[in-house]
């Protein structure tokens, strides 16, 4: 007998869980710049975050998932990918979506229940959020397929949770993927919960990573709380898929500090203790001291950055809650690029519905 | 002249025809490439427009699917085959929760010009699950158009019509007329009207409607009844979302009989919604019920008892009578 085939998959991190180097950092880390920008940006995520879960509760926007605790990886995300690559995400990317050009009262749209958060003009070519879990995975091959055939050195990124794995939809995205050695980057964000199902009734195998393997792909994992460690992952996974080296699976590690949705309540399957120490973990706090140890960010800056994204949320949240109604005549008029004659019947009741006097009229 | 072709080629004449005019079409699905496909549908593609226009696809046809719709939100015009309408379920969800939707969703930002085409429906004694007829499961969804054509001319026109729409297009091939008949078809690059029913043959007495493969035996019992001096409409429905019912009402307005005629099982199929749409609105036209020669609501059998489940001439025949002597 003899071996045919080894493998293995590799984790990195750079920052321990209290900040400090775990080993010699990269070069481009010398300089404050991007470390600053990712502290700056991931501040505004989760307090974005926390004001939408307050609407929610107070009725001014839907059921929403909440990014708390996975902004490392949007953050990373949102500053390496080019304009020109796609992103297909999923119900969990809004820090990444805005990064990328959506504007934030689209955003609130989006999980307010209004189609139009997706219409943004600013969001490009980049698919809006995919809800049923991991069919995105698929897209992204299916774009990233477009890019082949052209000849276009772009990347397709597309982002599931650690439940979105067990899919077949995952699995034969990888597998065309290795196959035809498509230019797409899957990043698993891996935050050890889908919904009430732990990591470990999910899968298996001791990594997900490991599901490139039988792909043909690279995969690996990445503390997904540490923002150094991503940014090096990412990086390369995205040079080799717009060099034509192929596609690259990231499992990042993280931790859903939240609810599922805020339709959920996570005290009836998993226990404080497990949360209190995955607070010791997350990826702010953790920046947040390796910067004041370098002498790169200080308590004013922190105040002042705290105001302004106050502002900047303000602003966002004005434009959501004064944007005006949908005409009712959406609801059919963009199912088609023309519309049918079979509609238009309908689509006249629709609009008398609509009126004032009308049946539907609110 | 035109040469006679079948159906089948009449079917690759048109994707030839349309990768040759539009650079963004690129075939891809389970041996559409080397082998031509199982019905040789795409033979001499792969060859002519190379290997990054016809994709050999691994076996997955839920990847087909959702890689179609990445490929079409990028502007490409990606034509993928199911191998046969059985083996469409797993593709379900992405035509459904994504093809369909996604210009709806996006409020036109993206869209989804793709083509899905599958050879379905019983009589070639295939192996169990090659045989289905479930055009009812994808005609409910709204943003997906449905299209099937029922001779060589009508593929080749509808097909390129399929491919220049800018939405989501099922288009169903009736396997069992692929090779049934060969007609003049002209390479002219011209697509036939989708949205519309076509009307095969006029007549006074009685409105037939049917689609794909039972046309063959819908116009047969027209043949056979017109020697009776029965004179029968024929409406080839071609596209069974959206449906064309003004042409159909507009006919059992004038003839004030209805025989729908399909190879699938009856209840809540395509032929119901015809009958309760003839109900709702051309009720006082009508002199008799709507009837209707469908397939049983049972499981499609295997190829031995595969007659006694197919509609034929003798059942449309014996529901045009009963329907003219209804009073």
């Amino acid at each position: 007998m003899e071996t045919v085939f080894t493998a293995g998959v590799t984790y990195n991190s750079y920052l321990s869980e209290t900040g400090e180097p775990l080993q010699s950092l990269p070069n481009w880390t010398e300089q404050p710049d991007t470390l600053v920008r990712y502290y700056r940006n991931m501040v505004l995520a989760r307090q974005l975050d926390n004001k939408i879960i307050a609407l929610q509760r107070t009725g001014q926007i839907g059921t929403y998932a909440s990014q708390l605790g996975a902004e490392a990886i949007d953050i990373v995300l949102g500053e390496l990918m080019h304009s020109d690559d796609v992103l297909v995400p999923y119900y969990r990317n809004h820090a990444l979506q805005m990064l990328r050009g959506m504007s934030m009262a689209d955003m609130l749209s989006y999980w307010g229940g209004d189609e139009r958060g997706n219409a943004s003009v600013a969001a490009g070519e980049d698919f809006p959020v995919a809800v049923p879990i991991a069919t995105q995975a698929l897209h992204a091959t299916g774009v990233a397929t477009a890019f082949k055939i052209r000849n276009e050195k772009r990347a397709a990124v597309t982002i599931c949770g650690d439940g979105g794995t067990s899919k077949g939809d995952f699995m034969e995205a990888l597998n065309v993927a290795g196959t035809w050695q498509l230019p797409v980057v899957f990043v698993i964000n891996n935050n050890q919960w889908a919904i009430s199902v732990p990591r470990s009734l999910q899968c298996g195998a001791p990594t997900l990573a490991q599901k490139a393997i039988g792909a043909g792909i690279r995969g690996e994992q990445v503390d997904g709380n540490d923002v150094i460690a991503l940014h090096e992952s990412i990086s390369e996974a995205l040079k080799q898929a717009r060099e034509g080296k192929g596609a690259t699976l990231i499992e990042a590690i993280s931790y859903r500090l939240s609810d599922h949705t805020t339709a959920d309540d996570a005290t009836r399957y998993r226990s404080n203790e497990e949360l209190k120490a995955a607070w010791e973990r997350e990826p702010i706090k953790r920046l947040q001291t390796f910067l004041h140890s370098k002498g790169w960010w200080d308590e004013t800056q922190e105040t002042a950055w705290h105001n302004e994204v106050g502002q900047i949320i303000q602003l966002g949240l004005n434009e959501y809650l004064q944007r005006p109604p949908q005409p009712a005549s959406d609801l059919i008029d963009y199912l088609y690029a023309t519309l049918p004659d079979a509609l238009k019947e309908q689509r006249e009741r629709l609009i008398r519905n609509a009126q004032p006097g009308g049946n539907h009229h609110e | 002249m035109s040469n006679s072709i079948t159906m089948v080629e009449a079917v690759n004449l048109a994707l030839h025809s349309e990768m040759q005019r539009d650079p963004s079409v690129v075939i891809l699905g389970e041996d559409v490439g080397v082998n031509g496909g199982v019905f040789r549908a795409t033979v001499g593609l792969r060859d002519e427009f190379g290997i990054k226009r016809v994709l050999d696809t691994p076996l997955a046809e839920t990847m087909i699917a959702g890689l179609s719709v990445g490929m079409a939100s990028q502007g490409l015009k990606p034509v993928a085959e199911i191998q046969f309408m059985g083996f469409i379920l797993p593709a379900m969800e992405h035509i459904i929760a994504h093809a369909a939707r996604l210009r709806h969703r996006t409020r036109g930002r993206l869209n989804c010009p793709m083509v899905l085409r599958v050879p379905f429906g019983g009589g070639i004694h295939a192996p169990e699950h090659h045989s289905e007829s479930t055009e009812a499961l994808f005609a409910h969804i709204p943003g997906l158009r449905v299209v099937i054509p029922s001779s060589p001319a009508r593929a080749y026109g509808l097909l390129l019509a399929a491919i220049r729409n800018p939405d989501p297009v099922l288009f169903m091939e009736p396997k069992r007329i692929y090779r049934l008949n060969a007609q003049p078809v002209e390479d002219s690059g011209k697509a036939l009207p989708l949205d519309t029913c076509y009307t095969l043959r006029e007549g006074a007495d009685i409105t037939l409607i049917s689609w794909g493969a039972m046309i063959k035996e819908t116009l047969e019992a027209a043949d056979k009844l017109a020697e009776q001096a029965i004179s029968c409409e024929v409406i080839d429905l071609v596209t069974l979302n959206p449906i064309d019912h003004k042409t159909i009402l507009a006919s059992v307005a004038k003839t004030g009989h209805c025989v729908i005629i399909h190879e699938a099982p009856k209840s809540c199929a395509v032929g119901a919604e015809i009958s309760a749409t003839i109900a709702e609105r051309g009720l006082l036209n009508l002199q008799a019920p709507v009837n209707r020669v469908t397939g049983y609501d049972t499981v499609m059998p295997y190829y031995r008892m595969e007659n006694h489940y197919m509609p034929n001439t003798a059942d449309i025949i014996d529901a045009v009578t009963s329907t003219l002597e209804f009073s």
